[in-house]
């Protein structure tokens, strides 16, 4: 199932007793419906220009908000709480982290 | 197959006729032997599992964890601190539901340094939701290891096999290594219910926010509450394959007794001679030894002290500020039921201080003597 898909399937999981809680405390998709991008108050902006594809930025993202289409890495707003260490790790400083604004 | 070999090595051949998969340990005084049996059993390929050397009790049981939660099955042992460096992990195990099985030999907490038996060691982790199982033989030590995998993997509940340093640890005994064939019938390889696989990935013991928490701990509560009923069973058939019946306390000559003691670990052997030195003098004793400790067996308990006059529980343990820790538990599952019955609480035995058959007899006629007891805690053995 591609990524978007499962993003508009995520829903809250309510467990109504016991038996439905799993045995062991494990994830149960949580991060999925939790759309953390709205704690963000910086926003990275990617500039496809400068970017040279390495994928620094993907695997480093500690929320695994930014994912690779037609080999550019796209950042998930929905999910990025924009700490900023994609920008901090990008070799060909292409990552701007510009301040929300309401 | 008939051995002699010392309660550190039951516990190592209970962990191999198990076929335990990973061990993780850390050697300490008094386990080091049962540690350094199964990493020659790795080496030279009699036991068919993946020996973890770690820096630490701590890493030992977070190895542990892990390998458990991958589906195999895993065995450790330490003893007195390294025992307490493992306490977080403790709650890991059991909160996780991964049935671990470790052997403990009780050592006494430091300081002063000792490296002889008392039970402060493992009492102090009564509430991590681990079964403990107090051994008083050789013999107990082995089947129990295989026992406790069996009602472990079940419950999804960790098990402590428990023995006294020295006394069992290193004392070598008669001991009736069974048939691989009949344990691998008895105790068929584990299959976890939940477990790590890259197939459906997930994130394990993470943020469980007040919604979920509580139904866990209700749910381990609950686990807890069906071994009793487990270990039974499992004992009964274990008699069955075996002839050896695995109780969950030893009854000796409780049924018409006036006085009851009440022992664990190996002191319960010796309070067996003292009853029946007791007994060829008139006197109407029996003992009551509690191997179970956890899951406590309230029922049973109540049951055998139905009849009798006086109670006289042994402890080679304290909880500072207040009592012995197994006189704390008999008194509370007495509570309501005891008919006035009196309760008498000893300390004994203290940092491998020995208990002998005169200690009891000093015990018995201390509690026959007085009408009730006196003093909250009744010191044996104290210079003073």
């Amino acid at each position: 199932m591609s990524k978007m898909n499962k993003k508009k399937q995520a829903k809250k999981i309510v467990f109504k007793t016991e038996k439905e809680v799993p045995l062991m405390p494990m994830s149960i998709g949580s991060m999925l419906y939790n759309k953390t991008g709205a704690w963000r108050n910086v926003r990275p902006i990617i500039d496809n220009e400068k970017c040279i594809q390495c994928g620094i930025c993907w695997k480093f993202c500690p929320d695994a908000a930014i994912y690779i289409e037609n080999e550019y890495p796209v950042i998930d707003y929905d999910y990025c709480k924009g700490c900023g260490l994609c920008a901090e790790e990008c070799p060909s400083k292409c990552i701007a982290m510009v301040e929300e604004e309401k | 197959m008939r051995k002699v070999i010392m309660g550190n090595h039951a516990l190592s051949y209970g962990a191999m006729i198990s076929r335990s998969q990973v061990i993780a340990a850390y050697p300490i005084t008094p386990q080091t032997q049962v540690v350094e049996l199964l990493s020659e059993m790795c080496a030279d390929k009699t036991l068919d599992a993946k020996f973890i050397k770690v820096e630490s009790e701590h890493s030992a049981m977070a190895a542990c964890l892990g390998a458990s939660l991958a589906g195999a099955r895993t065995f450790t042992a330490t003893s007195a601190q390294g025992l307490a460096l493992m306490h977080e992990l403790l709650h890991w195990a059991s909160g996780g539901r991964l049935p671990v099985v470790m052997g403990n030999i009780n050592r006494s907490m430091a300081p002063g340094w000792s490296i002889w038996s008392d039970q402060n060691d493992s009492l102090s982790q009564r509430d991590t939701g681990w079964m403990q199982f107090y051994c008083c033989s050789n013999q107990e030590v082995l089947d129990t290891v295989i026992q406790a995998f069996k009602v472990s993997e079940k419950l999804l509940i960790p098990s402590m096999v428990i023995l006294d340093a020295f006394t069992l640890s290193h004392t070598y005994e008669v001991v009736d290594l069974p048939e691989q064939e009949k344990v691998d019938e008895y105790l068929p390889p584990f299959k976890p219910l939940i477990r790590i696989t890259p197939d459906e990935p997930h994130a394990f013991g993470g943020l469980t926010s007040p919604e979920h928490y509580f139904e866990l701990r209700y749910k381990v509560q609950k686990a807890m509450e069906e071994g009793l009923a487990l270990i039974e069973e499992t004992g009964r058939e274990f008699e069955k394959m075996f002839g050896r019946y695995l109780g969950i306390v030893e009854d000796h000559r409780c049924e018409d007794a006036e006085l009851i003691l009440i022992t664990s670990g190996t002191m319960g052997s010796t309070a067996k001679i003292a009853v029946d030195e007791l007994r060829e003098e008139g006197i109407k004793a029996g003992n009551l030894r509690i191997k179970v400790f956890r899951p406590f067996p309230f029922d049973i308990i109540r049951n055998i002290l139905k009849g009798a006059q006086k109670v006289a529980v042994v402890d080679r343990n304290i909880s500072y500020g207040h009592h012995g820790m197994f006189y704390q538990e008999v008194k509370s599952a007495m509570y309501g039921h005891s008919n006035g019955l009196p309760l008498f609480g000893f300390i004994a035995g203290l940092g491998g201080r020995d208990i002998t058959p005169t200690t009891f007899k000093e015990i018995a006629n201390y509690a026959l003597e007085k009408e009730k007891p006196e003093e909250e805690i009744t010191w044996i053995g104290v210079n003073r």
